[in-house]
């Protein structure tokens, strides 16, 4: 095997060596030394300035309730960071002008040593390797050696028992929703609840179950908190009216929408973000997570994008003072899939 | 297209101007009817679509949308209407929705207090912003800059936008955008969130240039260009060699 | 005239103590006598860096590292990670009086009522996405140049498990602000971990402790973003730069450099100052980026709500490749016996990044095995003189290109009037197509630029003097190269096809010719084949024996024609050509 460290023989052309070194105008031009040092000391002392600035505008500039803005700009921000900014950016300079055009420049050369350990370096450290395990004596006492590596093993399972309560086991929680029979459906943020003539042809309400904005006897809300956050990124709905005669439903869900009005889960089936944009002529709707697209108008069924399964579809009705209700929960799972999601 | 009962009178106050109706008229024939009808019955074509679809219900308020944004007369077929410079100027497009107002009842061209911003509290502000985020920034974006929708349709960004303009496609939903009732997004809903807009579009840019509002897609296209672009511009400097010097002997 | 007497000399009374000569003397003796830091210095300060500019693109990312540390330290006293409900108080109108998590309601403070804040909350923004770039484009100069080759393939290791940690680092660090854009990324962050098959609900429910987003998956998050994952950085960038200097730098080929040295500048005072000097330069384009540039208004976003989402939904740039492969990838999902298998997630969200990762961090050595490489290599190669290793990051590129543009689909659709359906369909076949032709096109433009080289080499180089001959045809005559540009062409190994081991060892052992030794072979031959070596002595010299001889023949045309060459302004005595 060729040392790796020679030069390959049948090279064309030997290495020339180090070119000469040619001096920069600095090296030889008093004048041009002398100018290229004002610059870097310029810089340097332009850089002391700015950052001087920088204290003069975090007093100067007001934020809160009453921002001072500079061409339609935040004016604290853009003059802390613009003084800020150019403070730190001479000194980078400064210290590279001088590199470039005054430090000496010749350039050195430093000889590699090999990466690899010496040979007699190896032994030594082979031979203390040997002599220390041979003292162990690791090698002619199996049992120690297997106990020992099973006890360490072992200890794994107290580092993974230990995080078991990082969190509750799933249950049915991802099965389950707030919606229940007879529970009214609100429009979302005004949380008043919806008669089916208040519902024009095209229209889309983003609505929650009506327990979201529910007070108890001291008036606090029933639900509230992550609680409400968790329930929401489940129960979340929407509501679209269309033409009786444009909606093809399945046989079992003639009777889940009212006069053209159909309530879906507005939870994507794919990784569960939250879906509105709805198309009023096509019927289709769209989730800007990942683009998947389903049809309102055939059972949400999915048109394209990376959804698996159509969005679930709540069925409602409407009570005896004329609001939109849920006839009963969804039907099944809402929202992303999981392994335990079985038809 | 289904019609809310609007409040009657701005309606029919148009409708009943019959000045204006025959006025409206007379632009209708001209500019609108080879889409739309002489009737404005809508003309359907022998495979089943649609030149342009029936406007009887649809209200003057779609009319002063639609023409008063420019967005009709549509300039080339396609699979939204753009908007553009208005063609109709304020008087003729009061006109057209005057005729189209007098084929049927339908939503009314809003009174300016119902998109005042006087009387806003910022509780007004903030209850619209819940409303914004809720309703609207799935299609148009958190920033109103605008969106995708599936093939080749688009939400159009809602800055420089009349506020006018604003409550009455929440009102009557043109093209795919879907239609917010009164009855469900009240009027002072409709003008909480139109304040909330407007207080996007006045209030400053606190960190800066908004890089147009797109999130993060645009940020890292500059942190790359900019940032990146101008840092290898650095270093390529550093490792630059110096300029030599023609005079001087070998050092 | 008085004679002096010479002073007593202090040094001869004091004992083992030298006079101190100077305050920097002083305080370095103190320092050694406790710490012993003259032995490591006097190696260290005087040791030589090569120059080029391509080799500060890692120092982007090591100074982009402090940065982040500096801004950091600044946000964390004043971030508050928690996600308890508060009603906000603070002076943005638009938020005021809305319930929302603590970690929001802080960063608004921070936004608005912390003066710098704003500023140094877009300054960590921009550094982190820096930071990350930097190390993509390290790692691609890195990669064409050859540098991780032995011996440094260990520090490439380190290097893609640093890009790694970084993108988990940046992710976990934006979501800390809890908001809707944010929020909705952890959404999808929960939906591919709930589509792992057999743990997944298991997984999601320990990562959020319950249903998401319960109230622990921001604090979580924070240790993990200010402890856990920097601690782990700092451990890995010590050991990549301890190699670094271990090693010493790779450097070009070139005059007065071999595989034995290292020519360059060294620590004290050039490349102190230009690598300090860097450091200020990065603080301070960042700064200017944070004055400048708005990134994450996390005002205009509000506070995260599972019903709430904007259009144009995206995770930071370094995650738009995984984004944009979840985008694109059709709806497939399996229901086996009550089970439910989701294609559509795990294979673009999990199987994808891993394969690919792997891939990379795996590189040298399937190059290494694939060329039978053994030695060391401290000199770098040019990308064209290996072709395959230059176009099969190309491709990678392109796939990872292409994968860019799926993650931002929408927005590009918007921006530049596309159908979004047209373009993922158009996505769907690119990523696959793409890299395969972007590998083939690069493969050969390669070999063409090797035989340029030659060409260059032999011939010398094109002067732009176009000659015509007596017969009329016409040639451009070439100059011979300098002898230092003629040294830097030649100046690499030659290749080595990988072939077959035939025949028995000593002890009568055939050689290994089992079928993985035959697909090694093939690529070797693939992967050098078409490789144009550097000529031998011999053809070198008759070619610049030629190339002396065409000079000889043209050296009455040493200067451009004139036009004047034979209407008698020009002698033309001596001269072949107008010989009637």
């Amino acid at each position: 095997m060729v040392d790796p460290h020679l030069p390959v023989p049948g090279d064309p052309i030997d290495n020339p060596g180090l070119p000469h070194h040619e001096p920069r105008p600095t090296d030889v031009d008093p004048a041009a030394e002398k100018r290229a040092e004002r610059q870097v000391a310029a810089m340097f002392g332009l850089s002391a300035i700015c950052a001087l600035l920088f204290c003069v505008a975090y007093f100067a500039f007001d934020i809160g309730e009453e921002t001072d803005t500079f061409m339609g700009l935040g004016a604290s921000n853009l003059f802390l960071g613009l003084s800020l900014g150019f403070a730190l950016l001479l000194i980078g300079m400064g210290a590279i002008q001088w590199a470039r055009k005054l430090m000496r420049d010749h350039e050195i050369v430093e000889m590699r040593h090999p990466v690899a350990s010496s040979e007699p370096d190896r032994t030594e450290a082979l031979a203390a390797l040997t002599q220390g395990t041979a003292d162990s004596g690791i090698a002619r006492r199996p049992l120690i050696r297997n106990s020992l590596l099973g006890a360490v093993a072992m200890l794994g399972l107290p580092a993974v028992v230990a995080l078991r309560d990082l969190g509750p086991l799933p249950g049915d929680a991802l099965e389950r929703t707030v919606w229940r029979k007879g529970m009214r459906i609100v429009n979302d943020v005004a949380g008043t609840p919806i008669k089916p003539d208040q519902v024009e042809i095209g229209q889309l309400i983003n609505a929650e179950p009506a327990v979201f904005f529910a007070t108890d006897e001291e008036g606090e809300p029933v639900i509230e908190g992550h609680e409400l956050q968790a329930e929401k990124a489940k129960a979340a709905v929407i509501l679209v009216r269309m033409q009786p005669e444009d909606i093809n439903p399945f046989p079992a869900r003639e009777n889940w929408g009212v006069d053209g009005i159909l309530c879906y889960s507005k939870i994507c089936t794919h990784v569960g973000c939250p879906i509105s944009l709805y198309e009023q002529q096509t019927h289709h709707v769209l989730c800007p997570c990942h683009q998947s697209t389903f049809d309102l108008a055939n059972n949400a069924r999915v048109l394209f994008g990376p959804a698996a399964r159509p969005l679930p579809q709540l069925p409602i009705s409407v009570d005896d003072e004329g609001y939109l209700i849920a006839q009963s929960g969804f039907e099944e799972p809402v929202g992303p899939s999981f392994w335990e999601r079985g038809e | 297209m289904y019609a809310v009962l609007a409040p009657a009178t701005a309606q029919d106050e148009l409708a009943a101007d019959e000045a204006l109706v025959s006025q409206g008229r007379e632009l209708f024939l001209v500019g609108c009817a080879s889409c739309h009808g002489k009737n404005a019955e809508g003309i359907i074509t022998q495979d089943n679509t649609q030149y342009g679809p029936s406007l009887v219900g649809v209200g003057a308020a779609a009319v002063d949308f639609q023409v008063g944004t420019g967005r009709m007369p549509l300039a080339q077929p396609g699979v939204q209407a753009e908007r553009k410079p208005p063609v109709y100027n304020e008087e003729e497009t009061r006109a057209l929705a005057a005729f189209v107002a007098s084929l049927g009842p339908g939503p009314a061209i809003p009174e300016a207090e119902k998109y005042s911003m006087e009387g806003v509290d910022n509780e007004a502000l903030v209850r619209g912003g819940q409303f914004f985020l809720t309703n609207c920034t799935a299609c148009h974006n958190f920033a109103g800059a605008g969106g995708a929708l599936p093939g080749g349709k688009y939400a159009p960004p809602l800055t420089g936008v009349d506020p006018k303009y604003m409550y009455e496609a929440m009102l009557t939903g043109p093209q795919q955008m879907p239609v917010f009732s009164d009855a469900v997004i009240t009027p002072e809903d409709k003008r909480d969130i139109i304040a909330y807009i407007a207080s996007l579009e006045e209030g400053p840019s606190y960190g800066g240039f908004a890089l147009g509002s797109w999130g993060p897609v645009s940020e890292g296209m500059f942190a790359w260009l900019v940032g990146i672009g101008s840092l290898v511009g650095f270093a390529v400097w550093i490792g630059a060699h110096s300029t030599r010097s023609k005079k001087g002997g070998r050092a | 005239m008085t004679p002096s007497f010479p002073k007593p000399r202090k040094s001869a009374r004091t004992a083992a103590k030298p006079a101190k000569k100077s305050k920097v003397g002083g305080a370095a003796e103190w320092a050694d006598e406790r710490l012993g830091l003259a032995t490591m210095a006097k190696k260290n300060i005087r040791k030589v860096f090569p120059d080029h500019w391509s080799f500060m693109l890692g120092e982007i990312a090591l100074w982009s590292f402090v940065v982040l540390l500096l801004t950091g330290v600044f946000l964390t006293f004043w971030f508050k990670p928690s996600m308890a409900e508060v009603t906000y108080m603070g002076s943005y109108d638009q938020l005021r009086g809305l319930h929302m998590s603590e970690a929001y309601a802080s960063t608004l403070d921070i936004s608005f009522d912390v003066r710098g804040g704003l500023l140094m909350r877009q300054m960590h923004h921009w550094s982190a996405m820096l930071f990350i770039a930097a190390m993509f484009v390290h790692l691609m100069r890195v990669f064409f140049t050859g540098a991780f080759r032995k011996p440094r393939e260990l520090n490439w290791v380190i290097g893609g498990t640093l890009l790694i940690l970084g993108m988990v680092e940046g992710f976990s660090g934006y979501s800390l602000p809890d908001d809707l854009l944010s929020g909705t990324g952890l959404r999808f962050a929960d939906g591919l971990v709930k589509a792992t098959p057999v743990v997944g609900t298991y997984m999601s429910f320990f990562l959020f402790g319950g249903e998401f987003p319960g109230d622990d998956i921001v604090p979580r998050l924070f240790t993990v973003h200010v402890l856990l994952l920097p601690g782990l950085l700092l451990a890995l960038i010590g050991a990549h730069m301890l190699l670094l200097v271990y090693h010493k730098h790779t450097q070009w080929p070139g005059p007065g450099r071999t595989e034995k040295n290292v020519v360059g500048f060294p620590m004290l005072p050039v490349y102190a100052a230009k690598a300090g000097g860097f450091f200020f330069i990065v603080f301070g384009v960042t700064a200017l980026m944070g004055a400048l540039l708005t990134i994450n208004p996390i005002w205009q976003y509000g506070p995260y709500d599972p019903s709430k989402v904007t259009a144009g939904s995206q995770p930071d740039w370094y995650m738009g490749v995984a984004e944009g492969l979840v985008r694109i990838m059709p709806g497939w999902e399996t229901e086996l016996w009550g089970y439910t298998l989701s294609w559509n997630l795990f294979i673009p969200g999990q199987l994808m990044p891993g394969v690919i990762f792997g891939l990379v961090l795996m590189y040298p050595f399937i190059e290494a095995w694939i060329t039978g490489d053994k030695r060391d290599h401290h000199l770098l190669q040019r990308p064209r003189n290996a072709p395959n290793r230059t176009a099969f990051l190309v491709a990678v590129m392109t796939f990872y290109a292409f994968g860019w543009i799926a993650g931002g689909n929408d927005v590009l659709a918007v921006i530049f009037n596309m159908s979004l359906n047209q373009l993922i369909i158009f996505l769907r076949i690119a990523i696959f197509v793409g890299p395969v032709i972007a590998f083939i096109i690069t493969r050969r433009w390669c070999i063409s630029l090797q035989r340029q080289d030659e060409e260059t080499l032999l011939h010398g180089y094109e002067t732009g003097i176009i000659m015509r001959s007596p017969d009329g045809s016409y040639s451009e005559r070439h100059l011979p190269i300098s002898a230092d540009t003629a040294y830097t062409l030649t100046a690499r190994d030659r290749d080595e096809v990988y072939e077959l081991p035939a025949g028995t060892d000593g002890n009568g052992v055939a050689a290994p010719r089992g079928p993985i030794h035959k697909v090694r072979s093939k690529l070797s031959r693939f992967w050098f084949g078409s490789n144009v070596q550097k000529p031998t002595r011999e053809e070198l010299e008759a070619a610049q024996h030629h190339a002396d001889h065409e000079l000889a023949l043209h050296a009455a045309e040493a200067h451009p024609a004139d036009g004047h060459q034979y209407d008698g302004r020009n002698d033309i005595a001596g001269d072949e050509l107008r010989k009637h």
